[in-house]
């Protein structure tokens, strides 16, 4: 059984259908990049895997469970922007996760267990290199910044995957090459499952263990609106998911279903 | 260098700024000495020394009838009944206006009554309070709600509405509840909203004040203006409109000061005024 299972995905916004015939076997500890053009579904496919829009038809199972029908705890996810909380510090929203876990009424931690997370966010703010900006807000922060924190923040809820939607896309290149040494550290060091939407080939065959690419099978040129877009290539790039000698689970990153290389058309 | 391009000095923007105040005055003063030399009692135009010993005598000694400083009672009065009647407008429209905004439900149920009752002139509900109401305090508070709440509550709603979905989305990833989601990603996001609708509500506030002083009062800042209007004592209503304004003014900046002190991060993009 598959980490992540899709089977026969079909998803349409009115009648224009947006994706069709979706199904993909995904082991964990893999690094899924994916590609396509504009429009053609891949961000509604990521949305799907967070339970933020449902299937028309098909399903997704984490686990051989059907994922719940809204966002949760094991699904973290990093945006474009808006990923984290304009109203709060660097400091605050990395406390923000233990708050909301251990305080269901007030939302606030007090004493010991406040020093607790505090200690834990700190660690974290060392680690991406915030530590100085402990005290700025978002709007403060530098684009890679402010991602980097992102990142951090659905960090601390130890998801077993992370989404990511084109997380770098209005990032510097020069800032998008620390990001990827940082995504990368992550992803081998917490075992994640990643799935990472990007405009950006280079960097979906740089990051990823597998490139998927979404785009249209069937043309209609009178109803250019007729078909929805499917997965068109499934590559297996090659590097091993979850890199070799550190991964906790590198027996289980070897799938059984690695011969679905070939182009799917 | 092109003059689009150019920036005063500070001493020099300082300057620009207390010219137009100084020109008016200035004007004025000619204007007035012009007049006052033809006909010596003239009431239209009075000096600035009349004015001057007219608010003296409306702020420092005690009216003959009465006993009262009424300059300060008048102030007081309606200073009271502006921040009551603001206080109820931005209780109801933080309340209306955050299940307007959270709930689609609810915003089906308000945002068309919203729309048409804001386009109700709140004057003409005047006599309407006054006859349910009474002369006394409630209805006045009652217009200044009424003249200001719907406003409100739509700028309320519609900043709930632009908060990014991917706030909502992440809060969800971070595992918090319905309930964790509003009192600490939603709300602490409307308080300077609050503050800003309440700015803007000023205007309003003041204008439907005065007016419902103006018709049925015992005293006030509205009020003292319409009574002394029959004796044409310019001496004192100029003084008490620019009073009126001044007080508009430093209300305005504590507001605006409050929300910066209290909201450091809704103040970062851009200048804002």
């Amino acid at each position: 059984m598959s980490f992540v299972a899709v089977s026969d995905l079909y998803k349409s916004y009115g009648p224009a259908p947006i994706l069709e015939r979706v199904s993909l076997q995904v082991p964990r500890g893999e690094f899924v990049t994916i590609v396509g053009a504009s429009g053609c579904g891949k961000s509604t496919f990521l949305r799907m895997l967070l339970g933020q829009e449902q299937p028309d038809r098909g399903r997704i199972a984490v686990e051989g469970m059907p994922i719940p029908g809204e966002p949760g705890p094991d699904r973290g996810v990093v945006f474009q922007k808006y990923s984290v909380f304009p109203h709060l510090t660097v400091l605050q929203n990395l406390l923000l996760p233990a708050e909301i876990e251990k305080s269901p009424w007030l939302g606030r931690l007090f004493g010991e267990s406040r020093k607790t997370a505090k200690a834990e966010a700190e660690a974290l703010m060392e680690k991406i290199g915030l530590s100085h900006a402990a005290k700025r807000y978002p709007a403060q922060l530098s684009g890679g910044m402010q991602q980097r924190l992102a990142i951090a923040q659905a960090l601390l809820k130890k998801p077993k995957i992370l989404l990511l939607d084109e997380p770098f896309g209005a990032l510097d290149p020069g800032i998008r090459q620390d990001m990827h040494e940082l995504i990368g550290e992550i992803w081998r060091e917490h075992a994640m499952t990643i799935f990472m939407v990007t405009h950006d080939i280079q960097e979906a065959f740089k990051l990823g263990t597998r490139l998927l690419v979404f785009d249209k099978v069937r043309h209609d040129p009178q109803h250019p609106g007729a078909y929805g877009a499917t997965i068109t290539y499934d590559l297996k790039l090659n590097k091993p998911a979850i890199a070799s000698g550190n991964g906790p689970d590198e027996s289980e990153a070897m799938p059984g279903d690695a011969a679905k290389e070939e182009a799917i058309p | 260098m092109r003059l689009i391009n150019r920036e005063p000095s500070r001493p020099v923007a300082i300057g620009l700024a207390l010219l137009p105040f100084i020109a008016l005055i200035l004007a004025y003063v000619i204007a007035s000495q012009i007049r006052l030399a033809e006909n010596p009692s003239d009431k239209l135009l009075p000096s600035l020394a009349t004015m001057g010993e007219s608010m003296w005598n409306i702020a420092f000694v005690p009216d003959r009838r009465s006993g009262d400083l009424l300059f300060w009672v008048d102030t007081l009065a309606s200073l009271q009944r502006l921040f009551i009647g603001l206080f109820i407008s931005g209780a109801i429209a933080l309340f209306v206006g955050c299940l307007a905004g959270f709930f689609p439900y609810a915003r089906s149920f308000f945002a068309p009554f919203v729309a048409a009752f804001s386009l109700v002139p709140p004057i003409t509900i005047l006599p309407i309070l006054f006859i349910t109401l009474g002369l006394g305090e409630a209805a006045k508070i009652g217009l200044v709600v009424i003249g200001t709440t719907p406003a409100m509550i739509r700028s309320l709603a519609q900043a709930i509405l632009a908060i990014p979905e991917e706030e909502l989305v992440k809060a969800q990833t971070l595992g918090a509840s319905s309930w964790q989601i509003i009192t600490r990603i939603f709300l602490p996001q409307v308080w300077p909203v609050l503050l800003a609708a309440l700015r803007i509500g000023l205007i309003p506030a003041w204008i439907f004040l005065v007016s419902a002083e103006a018709i049925a009062s015992t005293e006030g800042l509205g009020y003292r203006i319409f009574l002394v209007r029959r004796y044409l004592a310019m001496d004192i209503i100029l003084p008490y409109v620019a009073w009126i304004t001044l007080l508009a003014y430093l209300t305005d900046r504590m507001f605006a000061w409050a929300s910066r002190v209290l909201f450091p991060w809704a103040h970062l993009k851009g200048g804002g005024l």
